[in-house]
Protein backbone atom coordinates (compact mmCIF):
# COMPACT_ATOMS: atom_id res chain seq x y z
CA UNK A 1 0.00 0.00 0.00
CA UNK A 2 3.03 2.57 0.98
CA UNK A 3 6.51 2.51 2.43
CA UNK A 4 5.46 1.70 5.69
CA UNK A 5 4.89 -1.74 4.15
CA UNK A 6 8.40 -2.21 3.89
CA UNK A 7 9.41 -1.12 7.87
CA UNK A 8 10.45 -4.50 9.48
CA UNK A 9 8.38 -5.61 12.49
CA UNK A 10 11.07 -4.12 15.40
CA UNK A 11 11.43 -0.45 13.58
CA UNK A 12 7.68 -0.36 13.52
CA UNK A 13 6.96 -1.00 17.10
CA UNK A 14 9.42 1.26 18.31
CA UNK A 15 7.90 4.33 15.81
CA UNK A 16 4.76 3.74 17.19
CA UNK A 17 5.84 3.63 20.41
CA UNK A 18 8.06 6.47 20.46
CA UNK A 19 5.11 8.38 18.70
CA UNK A 20 2.44 7.56 20.76
CA UNK A 21 4.57 8.86 23.99
CA UNK A 22 5.59 11.77 22.40
CA UNK A 23 2.24 12.90 21.35
CA UNK A 24 1.10 11.67 25.19
CA UNK A 25 3.83 14.14 26.63
CA UNK A 26 2.56 16.68 24.36
CA UNK A 27 -1.00 16.88 25.19
CA UNK A 28 0.26 16.88 29.08
CA UNK A 29 2.26 19.94 28.74
CA UNK A 30 -0.91 21.56 26.80
CA UNK A 31 -3.13 20.12 29.59
CA UNK A 32 -0.86 21.91 31.91
CA UNK A 33 -1.66 24.99 30.13
CA UNK A 34 -5.06 24.48 30.92
CA UNK A 35 -5.00 23.49 34.04
CA UNK A 36 -2.27 25.33 36.34
CA UNK A 37 -3.30 28.47 38.46
CA UNK A 38 -0.94 31.32 37.25
CA UNK A 39 0.99 32.84 34.52
CA UNK A 40 4.49 31.73 36.59
CA UNK A 41 3.37 28.32 36.97
CA UNK A 42 2.42 28.23 33.20
CA UNK A 43 5.57 29.34 32.11
CA UNK A 44 6.83 25.15 33.11
CA UNK A 45 4.02 23.45 30.68
CA UNK A 46 5.84 24.17 26.60
CA UNK A 47 8.73 23.07 28.21
CA UNK A 48 7.67 19.32 28.47
CA UNK A 49 6.04 19.75 24.58
CA UNK A 50 9.36 20.58 23.43
CA UNK A 51 12.13 19.00 25.23
CA UNK A 52 10.00 15.59 25.31
CA UNK A 53 7.28 15.63 22.44
CA UNK A 54 9.19 17.39 19.71
CA UNK A 55 12.35 15.13 20.59
CA UNK A 56 10.34 11.82 20.97
CA UNK A 57 8.05 12.62 17.39
CA UNK A 58 11.32 13.48 15.26
CA UNK A 59 13.19 10.65 16.94
CA UNK A 60 10.34 8.30 15.61
CA UNK A 61 10.47 9.98 12.52
CA UNK A 62 14.37 9.66 11.89
CA UNK A 63 14.00 6.24 13.06
CA UNK A 64 11.41 5.60 10.41
CA UNK A 65 12.85 6.96 7.79
CA UNK A 66 16.53 5.88 8.67
CA UNK A 67 15.27 2.26 8.26
CA UNK A 68 13.82 2.98 5.08
CA UNK A 69 16.42 5.25 3.22
CA UNK A 70 13.46 6.26 1.46
CA UNK A 71 14.60 10.24 2.43
CA UNK A 72 16.90 12.40 4.10
CA UNK A 73 16.25 12.85 7.52
CA UNK A 74 18.28 15.98 8.56
CA UNK A 75 14.89 17.89 8.29
CA UNK A 76 14.40 16.84 11.71
CA UNK A 77 17.73 17.18 13.30
CA UNK A 78 17.33 20.40 12.67
CA UNK A 79 13.99 20.70 13.96
CA UNK A 80 15.21 18.96 17.12
CA UNK A 81 18.40 21.42 17.42
CA UNK A 82 16.21 24.70 16.62
CA UNK A 83 13.51 23.41 19.53
CA UNK A 84 15.43 22.93 21.89
CA UNK A 85 17.57 26.32 21.65
CA UNK A 86 14.62 28.65 20.71
CA UNK A 87 12.00 27.57 23.59
CA UNK A 88 14.35 28.17 26.39
CA UNK A 89 14.93 31.52 24.74
CA UNK A 90 11.06 32.54 24.65
CA UNK A 91 10.06 31.36 27.64
CA UNK A 92 13.31 33.06 29.29
CA UNK A 93 12.30 36.80 27.41
CA UNK A 94 8.24 36.18 28.39
CA UNK A 95 9.37 35.27 31.84
CA UNK A 96 10.66 38.54 32.27
CA UNK A 97 8.11 40.82 30.19
CA UNK A 98 6.03 39.48 32.47
CA UNK A 99 8.13 40.11 35.87
CA UNK A 100 8.44 43.31 34.18
CA UNK A 101 5.08 43.81 33.85
CA UNK A 102 3.74 42.55 37.09
CA UNK A 103 6.50 45.17 38.89
CA UNK A 104 4.74 48.00 37.15
CA UNK A 105 1.26 47.36 37.77
CA UNK A 106 2.91 46.53 41.66
CA UNK A 107 0.50 43.27 41.90
CA UNK A 108 0.91 41.08 45.02
CA UNK A 109 3.15 38.24 44.95
CA UNK A 110 5.49 39.40 42.67
CA UNK A 111 9.47 39.42 43.68
CA UNK A 112 10.43 43.55 44.20
CA UNK A 113 13.49 44.32 42.25
CA UNK A 114 16.60 43.77 44.06
CA UNK A 115 17.80 47.14 45.68
CA UNK A 116 21.73 48.12 45.06
CA UNK A 117 23.61 47.01 47.90
CA UNK A 118 25.06 49.68 50.35
CA UNK A 119 28.15 51.51 48.71
CA UNK A 120 27.46 50.97 45.11
CA UNK A 121 25.79 53.61 42.81
CA UNK B 1 -0.39 -6.05 9.52
CA UNK B 2 2.36 -3.80 10.96
CA UNK B 3 1.56 -1.32 9.00
CA UNK B 4 -1.87 -1.04 10.25
CA UNK B 5 -0.45 -0.66 13.43
CA UNK B 6 1.92 2.30 12.33
CA UNK B 7 -1.33 3.96 10.54
CA UNK B 8 -3.47 3.83 13.66
CA UNK B 9 -1.21 5.04 16.31
CA UNK B 10 -0.53 7.93 13.32
CA UNK B 11 -4.08 8.63 13.55
CA UNK B 12 -4.38 8.36 17.75
CA UNK B 13 -1.23 10.60 18.11
CA UNK B 14 -2.61 13.28 15.33
CA UNK B 15 -6.33 13.02 17.83
CA UNK B 16 -4.26 13.90 20.96
CA UNK B 17 -1.91 16.28 18.98
CA UNK B 18 -5.06 18.06 18.21
CA UNK B 19 -6.73 17.80 21.32
CA UNK B 20 -3.28 19.40 22.61
CA UNK B 21 -3.94 22.21 20.18
CA UNK B 22 -7.32 23.20 21.38
CA UNK B 23 -6.13 23.40 24.60
CA UNK B 24 -3.38 25.79 23.55
CA UNK B 25 -6.25 27.62 21.68
CA UNK B 26 -7.91 28.08 24.81
CA UNK B 27 -5.84 29.31 26.75
CA UNK B 28 -5.25 32.07 23.70
CA UNK B 29 -8.51 32.96 23.38
CA UNK B 30 -9.14 33.27 27.22
CA UNK B 31 -6.39 34.80 28.64
CA UNK B 32 -6.55 36.15 31.14
CA UNK B 33 -3.63 38.39 30.54
CA UNK B 34 -1.61 38.86 26.95
CA UNK B 35 1.19 37.15 28.42
CA UNK B 36 -0.95 34.24 28.94
CA UNK B 37 -2.02 34.43 25.15
CA UNK B 38 1.27 34.42 24.00
CA UNK B 39 2.28 31.42 25.96
CA UNK B 40 -0.83 29.49 24.11
CA UNK B 41 0.26 31.20 20.53
CA UNK B 42 3.75 29.54 21.27
CA UNK B 43 2.79 25.90 22.53
CA UNK B 44 -0.36 26.10 19.42
CA UNK B 45 2.78 26.92 16.86
CA UNK B 46 4.59 23.88 18.29
CA UNK B 47 2.02 21.76 18.37
CA UNK B 48 0.86 22.09 14.67
CA UNK B 49 4.63 21.60 14.25
CA UNK B 50 4.45 18.35 15.62
CA UNK B 51 1.00 17.20 13.90
CA UNK B 52 3.14 18.28 10.63
CA UNK B 53 5.92 15.88 11.58
CA UNK B 54 3.36 12.90 12.30
CA UNK B 55 1.83 13.54 8.27
CA UNK B 56 5.34 13.22 7.24
CA UNK B 57 5.47 9.60 8.89
CA UNK B 58 2.56 8.93 7.12
CA UNK B 59 3.10 10.28 4.00
CA UNK B 60 7.23 10.21 3.72
CA UNK B 61 6.61 13.50 1.46
CA UNK B 62 9.50 15.86 2.41
CA UNK B 63 7.19 19.15 1.81
CA UNK B 64 6.01 18.36 5.56
CA UNK B 65 9.05 18.23 7.20
CA UNK B 66 10.12 21.50 5.42
CA UNK B 67 7.10 23.22 6.70
CA UNK B 68 7.69 22.45 9.86
CA UNK B 69 11.19 23.68 10.10
CA UNK B 70 9.63 27.03 8.51
CA UNK B 71 7.32 26.77 10.99
CA UNK B 72 9.58 25.71 14.12
CA UNK B 73 11.59 29.23 12.86
CA UNK B 74 8.99 31.88 11.99
CA UNK B 75 7.08 31.04 15.38
CA UNK B 76 9.74 31.55 17.19
CA UNK B 77 10.99 35.25 15.65
CA UNK B 78 7.22 36.22 16.07
CA UNK B 79 7.06 34.75 20.08
CA UNK B 80 10.18 36.98 20.56
CA UNK B 81 8.81 40.28 18.67
CA UNK B 82 5.49 39.40 20.74
CA UNK B 83 7.37 38.92 24.37
CA UNK B 84 9.60 42.17 23.59
CA UNK B 85 6.85 44.67 22.40
CA UNK B 86 5.21 43.34 26.47
CA UNK B 87 8.72 44.16 27.88
CA UNK B 88 8.87 48.10 26.04
CA UNK B 89 5.68 48.33 24.06
CA UNK B 90 7.93 48.99 20.84
CA UNK B 91 9.48 45.67 19.09
CA UNK B 92 12.85 47.55 17.28
CA UNK B 93 14.09 49.72 19.60
CA UNK C 1 41.42 35.91 5.89
CA UNK C 2 39.64 37.40 9.21
CA UNK C 3 38.62 39.98 7.75
CA UNK C 4 36.99 38.07 5.50
CA UNK C 5 35.70 35.25 7.28
CA UNK C 6 34.95 36.41 11.04
CA UNK C 7 33.44 33.26 12.12
CA UNK C 8 34.96 30.54 10.06
CA UNK C 9 33.22 27.70 11.71
CA UNK C 10 30.19 28.92 11.63
CA UNK C 11 30.36 29.79 7.85
CA UNK C 12 31.41 26.42 7.47
CA UNK C 13 28.18 25.00 9.35
CA UNK C 14 26.11 27.40 7.23
CA UNK C 15 27.17 26.17 3.77
CA UNK C 16 26.70 22.80 5.45
CA UNK C 17 23.37 23.77 6.55
CA UNK C 18 22.20 25.22 3.25
CA UNK C 19 23.83 22.84 0.63
CA UNK C 20 22.16 19.88 2.66
CA UNK C 21 18.76 21.63 3.16
CA UNK C 22 18.79 22.36 -0.83
CA UNK C 23 19.76 18.55 -1.33
CA UNK C 24 22.03 19.58 -4.19
CA UNK C 25 25.74 19.65 -4.64
CA UNK C 26 25.52 21.84 -7.84
CA UNK C 27 28.11 24.92 -8.18
CA UNK C 28 25.16 27.31 -8.07
CA UNK C 29 24.27 25.87 -4.62
CA UNK C 30 27.54 25.84 -3.19
CA UNK C 31 27.98 29.99 -4.58
CA UNK C 32 24.80 30.78 -3.03
CA UNK C 33 25.76 29.61 0.03
CA UNK C 34 28.81 30.82 0.36
CA UNK C 35 27.60 34.18 -0.14
CA UNK C 36 24.43 33.85 2.36
CA UNK C 37 27.14 32.21 4.89
CA UNK C 38 29.55 35.00 4.62
CA UNK C 39 26.69 37.66 5.20
CA UNK C 40 25.31 35.96 7.90
CA UNK C 41 28.71 35.78 9.49
CA UNK C 42 28.99 39.44 9.00
CA UNK C 43 25.97 40.06 10.73
CA UNK C 44 27.40 38.40 13.64
CA UNK C 45 30.25 40.40 13.80
CA UNK C 46 27.71 43.40 14.38
CA UNK C 47 26.24 40.98 17.28
CA UNK C 48 29.74 41.29 18.91
CA UNK C 49 29.39 38.30 20.78
CA UNK C 50 31.45 37.77 23.52
CA UNK C 51 34.19 35.10 23.11
CA UNK C 52 35.26 32.57 25.73
CA UNK C 53 37.53 30.28 25.60
CA UNK C 54 36.79 26.65 26.88
CA UNK C 55 39.59 25.06 29.50
CA UNK C 56 37.99 21.06 30.63
CA UNK C 57 36.71 19.69 27.59
CA UNK C 58 36.80 16.13 29.43
CA UNK C 59 34.07 17.42 31.53
CA UNK C 60 31.47 18.42 29.01
CA UNK C 61 30.34 14.84 28.31
CA UNK C 62 29.63 14.74 32.21
CA UNK C 63 27.72 17.88 32.34
CA UNK C 64 26.07 16.96 29.15
CA UNK C 65 25.02 13.74 30.37
CA UNK C 66 23.97 15.31 34.00
CA UNK C 67 21.64 17.85 32.11
CA UNK C 68 19.94 15.43 30.15
CA UNK C 69 19.43 12.75 33.39
CA UNK C 70 18.03 15.72 35.15
CA UNK C 71 15.53 16.73 31.89
CA UNK C 72 14.21 13.30 31.98
CA UNK C 73 13.56 13.28 35.45
CA UNK C 74 12.07 16.22 35.58
CA UNK C 75 10.38 15.46 33.10
CA UNK C 76 8.09 12.63 34.68
CA UNK C 77 7.88 15.06 37.82
CA UNK C 78 6.17 17.83 35.86
CA UNK C 79 3.94 15.41 34.45
CA UNK C 80 2.62 13.88 37.94
CA UNK C 81 2.58 17.26 39.03
CA UNK C 82 0.08 18.08 36.43
CA UNK C 83 -1.99 14.97 36.03
CA UNK C 84 -2.31 15.61 40.16
CA UNK C 85 -3.13 19.59 39.46
CA UNK C 86 -6.81 18.53 39.93
CA UNK C 87 -6.41 16.70 43.34
CA UNK C 88 -3.63 18.22 45.24
CA UNK C 89 -2.69 21.86 44.79
CA UNK C 90 0.25 23.02 42.60
CA UNK C 91 2.97 24.60 45.33
CA UNK C 92 4.91 27.10 42.88
CA UNK C 93 6.73 30.03 44.11
CA UNK C 94 10.21 32.09 43.29
CA UNK C 95 13.60 31.23 44.87
CA UNK C 96 16.72 33.44 44.54
CA UNK C 97 20.11 31.74 44.68
CA UNK C 98 23.43 33.59 44.52
CA UNK C 99 25.86 32.52 41.44
CA UNK C 100 28.99 32.64 41.03
CA UNK C 101 29.78 33.21 37.63
CA UNK C 102 31.67 35.68 35.23
CA UNK C 103 31.46 34.76 31.87
CA UNK C 104 28.66 35.47 29.88
CA UNK C 105 28.54 32.35 27.73
CA UNK C 106 28.18 30.25 30.74
CA UNK C 107 25.50 32.26 31.92
CA UNK C 108 23.42 32.08 28.50
CA UNK C 109 24.11 28.46 28.42
CA UNK C 110 22.71 28.01 32.45
CA UNK C 111 20.16 30.13 31.37
CA UNK C 112 19.03 28.07 28.78
CA UNK C 113 19.91 24.71 30.67
CA UNK C 114 17.37 25.72 33.73
CA UNK C 115 14.59 27.31 31.64
CA UNK C 116 14.92 23.87 29.60
CA UNK C 117 14.39 21.50 32.00
CA UNK C 118 10.71 21.60 32.79
CA UNK C 119 10.25 22.85 36.53
CA UNK C 120 12.57 25.52 36.36
CA UNK C 121 12.35 28.82 34.32
CA UNK C 122 14.85 31.62 34.92
CA UNK C 123 13.50 34.61 35.22
CA UNK C 124 16.26 37.51 36.08
CA UNK C 125 19.90 37.81 36.80
CA UNK C 126 21.46 40.53 39.01
CA UNK C 127 24.51 41.08 37.67
CA UNK C 128 26.14 43.32 40.79
CA UNK C 129 25.08 41.37 43.80
CA UNK C 130 24.74 37.80 41.11
CA UNK C 131 21.68 37.06 42.61
CA UNK C 132 19.76 34.70 40.36
CA UNK C 133 15.93 34.95 40.19
CA UNK C 134 13.97 32.13 38.76
CA UNK C 135 10.57 30.01 39.69
CA UNK C 136 10.12 26.60 39.96
CA UNK C 137 6.87 24.79 39.68
CA UNK C 138 7.39 22.10 43.22
CA UNK C 139 8.43 24.58 46.22
CA UNK C 140 8.87 21.59 48.49
CA UNK C 141 12.01 20.17 47.91
CA UNK C 142 13.62 23.61 47.74
CA UNK C 143 16.79 22.77 49.18
CA UNK C 144 17.14 20.12 46.14
CA UNK C 145 16.68 22.92 43.17
CA UNK C 146 19.54 25.02 45.61
CA UNK C 147 21.76 22.08 45.30
CA UNK C 148 21.28 21.57 41.72
CA UNK C 149 22.30 25.06 40.35
CA UNK C 150 24.60 25.46 42.51
CA UNK C 151 26.43 22.28 40.97
CA UNK C 152 25.61 23.40 37.18
CA UNK C 153 27.43 26.34 38.33
CA UNK C 154 30.30 25.07 39.49
CA UNK C 155 30.69 22.62 36.58
CA UNK C 156 30.27 25.45 33.82
CA UNK C 157 32.58 27.66 36.31
CA UNK C 158 35.33 24.93 35.78
CA UNK C 159 34.56 24.27 31.96
CA UNK C 160 34.41 27.90 31.05
CA UNK C 161 36.79 30.04 33.54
Amino acid sequence: MSHLTDLPPWAALLVCGLMLIGAATTLIGSLGLLRLPDFYARLHAPTIATSGGTILLCLASILCFAVLQSRWVFHEVLIIFFVTVTTPVTLMLLGQATLYRDRFEERQGVPRKPKPAPGEE
Amino acid sequence: MMELAVVWSVLIAQTMLALAMAFALYRMARGPRAQDRILGLDTLYINAMLMLITFGIRTANTVYFETALIIAVIGFASSIALAKFLMRGEVIE
Amino acid sequence: MRTWFPYPLLSIALLLMWLLLSQSVTPGSIVLGLVVSTVLAWVTLNLQPARSRLHRWSRIAGFILRVVGDVIRSNVAVTLIILNAGRRPVHAGFMTVSLDLDDENALALLACVLTATPGTAWLEYDRRQKILLFHVLDIENEDLWRKTITRYAADLKEIFE
